[in-house]
């Protein structure tokens, strides 16, 4: 991995081609990041850089978490994350990452956390069908068999009702189709794991490589 | 500042009348043909009009050669030169589906009385 960047996500709207296509775009506020510590084999036994993203009130911050950002000499941030790049060197604490990182028409892969959707059934999180809503079944939304009777036990990683959402998701090999690096804004053609406003890491494709 | 503003600004065209179900109405599409590009237009009455903002679009029915010919337009495409409002018929409602199922006479639409 060469480049990523944190990210909110805004929301869904369409962007039109010059041949007319409208082509539907995740639009994501990204960075402007910043380096708050650089890891090292010698020190931490891998190399990452650790980026800071986002506002939040100076008293919501214990005092090690201050002392962290204070130490690199940045602004306290809300988010928090590493990324294992190939080339850490050439990157320095405090500096910024903004969206021109990446170009109009590369590949990007996107990581977010799902929507949380509590205490599923099968339908919804596994795609079970259903069974006749009327005609005198009484059987509609159940599971269903679980199995052969011969075991006599439910093998493990049988698909059944939990909780669904809230999951780590990368979808892969979108499109970059607008960059604004003034205005910190990206467009990614297609859909973002996460709601509006939740967190995502944009980072170079693995399969264009 | 809204973002989403940020990517769909410059798209929204400023140009277009204002027009609604019933209306008749003209529309001057882009059509590529080979490495050329002319005007079509295609002339027929406004079914409905759905979604808002940038994805807005409206469907125009029209009969042609005894088929019916529906086409469903992106309010807000490149691909439309202009729109041109013929007639403004009165109607009761906002979806005309009703007219797929009439013809001839009864698939007439009374004009907006002044």
């Amino acid at each position: 991995m060469n480049k990523a960047i944190l990210g909110t996500k805004v929301g869904m709207t369409q962007v039109f081609t010059e041949a007319g296509v409208a082509v539907p775009v995740t639009v994501i506020e990204a960075g402007p990041c910043v380096v708050v510590q650089k890891k090292t084999i010698e020190n931490d036994g891998y190399n990452a850089i650790q980026v800071g993203f986002g506002e939040k009130r100076e008293n919501l911050f214990n005092k090690p978490l201050k002392g962290h950002f204070e130490k690199a000499g940045v602004k306290p941030k809300r988010y928090l994350r590493e990324f294992r790049l190939d080339d850490v060197a050439t990157y320095e604490v405090g500096q910024e990452i903004k969206a021109d990182i990446f170009a109009t028409g590369e590949k990007v892969d996107v990581v977010g956390t799902t929507k949380g959707r509590g205490f599923s059934g099968g339908i919804k999180r596994h795609g079970f069908h259903r069974g006749p809503m009327a005609h005198g079944s009484k059987y509609h939304r159940r599971p269903g068999s679980l199995a052969a009777k011969g075991p006599a036990r439910v093998f493990k990683g049988r698909k059944l009702p939990g909780h669904y959402g809230v999951e780590r998701v990368t979808i892969q090999n979108l499109e970059v189709v607008r960059v604004d690096a003034e205005r910190n804004v990206l467009a990614i053609k297609g859909a973002v794991p996460g709601p509006r406003g939740g967190l995502v890491i944009i980072k170079e494709s693995v399969k264009t490589r | 500042m809204n973002l989403l503003k940020v990517v769909e600004e410059g798209q929204y065209k400023e140009d277009i009348p204002q027009f609604k179900s019933g209306d008749t109405v003209k529309v001057h599409v882009k059509v590529v043909e080979g490495n050329r590009e002319r005007i079509q237009v295609f002339e027929g009455l406004v079914i409905r009009r759905r979604g808002g903002g940038l994805g807005e679009t409206f469907t125009v029915r029209r009969v042609s050669y005894g088929v019916g010919v529906e086409r469903t337009f992106p309010l807000h495409s490149p691909k439309i030169d202009k729109i041109e409002v013929i007639r403004r018929g009165r109607v009761r409602r906002a979806r005309l589906y009703y007219l797929r199922n009439l013809r001839g006479k009864a698939a007439r639409i009374k004009d907006i009385r002044k």
